[in-house]
C-alpha cells in the first residue's frame, strides 16, 4: 500500500514506521535462520532414527543400552549451562565484564561435563559391541546423538573464542552481537536435547 | 517479558533490538525445564503408568511443552521481535519438520509392511 494513497492532498507525505523495533542490522535475523535450516538438519536425523530406531538386526534394543540415570545427569548439565549462559547475557547487560566472563566460564564447564558423560557413553556402548556398525539403530543413533555432541563441541570452541575475545577488546558490541548470537545457538542445542532424551532415549527404553 | 520490560531495553540499549530476558524469566525457565524434565524421566524409570501407549503420549507432550518453555524463556521467542520474521521462519521450518517426520515414518512404514511380509519367525516357520 502507498502510503501517498491515503495522504490528504496538499499535505506533505508522512512515512509511518508502525513497530518500535526495527532490525538495525540483520544478523540475529540471520543467524535465527541459519539455527532454523540447522533445526531441518536435525528433522532430517530424527526421521532416520523414525524409521531405522527399531531395525535391531538381532543385536542390542535401547532398553538393553541405555542407561536413563547417566542420560538424566546430562539433560540437567546441558540445563544448568542453559541459565548460566542466561545469566552471562544479564551480566553483559549491565556491562559486568567480569561477572560475564565468570558465567562464560561455568556455562563451558557444563558443556565440557556434557560432552565428557556423551563421549563416556559412546565408549561404553563401543566397547560392548555396540558401535554405529552393529545395526542400523545403533547407525541413526550415533548419527543423531553424534551430530547435537558436534553441535555443542563446537559451540564450546565457539564459547573460549568469545571468552578471549571478550577478554582482549572488552564488552564492544560487536562481541555482544557475538554472545548473542552463541546464546541463540546454545539455547537452540538444549531445545533439541529435549527432543532427544525424548525420542530416543525415553521412548527407546519404553518400547 | 512485559512490553514495559522491552521498553526499558530499548531504552538502555538503542543498538540492541533483542530483549535479552529478566532474572526472574530466566529463573521461570529453569525451574518449569526442571519439573517437566524430571517427571518424563520419572514417568519411564519407575512406570506409575502401566500403559506404554499412554505413557509415551504424556512424554511426547511434556517434551511438546518444555520446547515451547525453553523458546519463550531461553530463546525469547514472541511474535514481535524482528518485526515478526522470526516468528514466520519459525513457523515454516515447523510445517517442514512435520512433513519430513510424519511424512518419513507414514512412507517407510508402508514400504515395510508392503515390501517385507515375512518376519524372520514366519521364515522359520514355514521351512523348518
Amino acid at each position: 500500500m502507498m502510503h501517498t494513497d491515503t495522504a490528504p492532498p496538499g499535505t506533505a507525505p508522512v512515512f509511518h514506521q508502525e513497530e518500535d523495533h526495527h532490525p538495525e542490522n540483520g544478523t540475529l535475523l540471520g543467524f535465527w535462520i541459519y539455527l532454523m535450516s540447522d533445526c531441518l538438519i536435525f528433522a532430517v536425523l530424527f526421521a532416520t532414527y523414525g524409521v531405522l530406531g527399531r531395525s535391531y538386526a538381532a543385536g542390542p534394543s535401547p532398553s538393553d543400552l541405555f542407561e536413563l540415570p547417566l542420560v538424566a545427569l546430562n539433560t540437567a548439565m546441558l540445563l544448568f549451562s542453559s541459565i548460566t549462559y542466561g545469566f552471562a547475557m544479564l551480566e553483559m547487560d549491565k556491562g559486568n565484564q567480569p561477572m560475564t566472563q565468570r558465567w562464560l566460564a561455568i556455562t563451558g564447564l557444563f558443556g565440557a561435563a556434557f560432552i565428557a558423560i556423551e563421549l563416556y557413553e559412546f565408549a561404553h556402548l563401543i566397547h560392548e559391541g555396540a558401535g554405529p556398525t552393529r545395526s542400523a539403530f545403533l547407525s541413526s543413533f550415533f548419527a543423531l546423538v553424534g551430530t547435537h555432541g558436534l553441535h555443542v563441541t563446537f559451540g564450546l570452541v565457539w564459547l573460549a573464542t568469545l571468552m578471549v575475545q571478550v577478554h582482549q577488546r572488552g564488552l564492544i558490541p560487536e562481541n555482544r552481537r557475538r554472545l548473542m548470537c552463541l546464546s541463540m545457538f546454545w539455547h537452540f542445542l538444549d531445545v533439541i536435547w529435549i527432543g532427544v532424551f525424548t525420542f530416543v532415549y525415553l521412548m527407546g527404553v519404553l518400547q | 517479558m512485559s512490553a514495559a520490560d522491552s521498553a526499558h531495553h530499548g531504552d538502555g540499549h538503542g543498538h540492541h533490538e533483542a530483549s535479552h530476558g529478566s532474572f526472574r524469566g530466566y529463573v521461570t525457565g529453569f525451574v518449569l525445564s526442571v519439573i517437566l524434565t524430571a517427571i518424563p524421566f520419572a514417568l519411564v524409570m519407575a512406570r506409575p503408568i502401566d500403559s506404554a501407549l499412554w505413557t509415551g503420549l504424556v512424554v511426547m507432550a511434556f517434551a511438546v511443552v518444555q520446547i515451547v518453555v525453553h523458546m519463550v524463556y531461553f530463546l525469547h521467542m514472541n511474535t514481535s521481535s524482528e518485526g515478526g520474521w522470526t516468528v514466520l521462519a519459525l513457523i515454516f521450518t515447523i510445517v517442514l519438520v512435520v512433513i519430513t517426520l510424519t511424512g518419513s515414518l507414514w512412507v517407510m512404514h508402508h514400504l515395510n509392511t508392503n515390501m517385507m511380509p515375512l518376519a524372520p519367525g514366519d521364515v522359520l516357520h514355514r521351512h523348518p
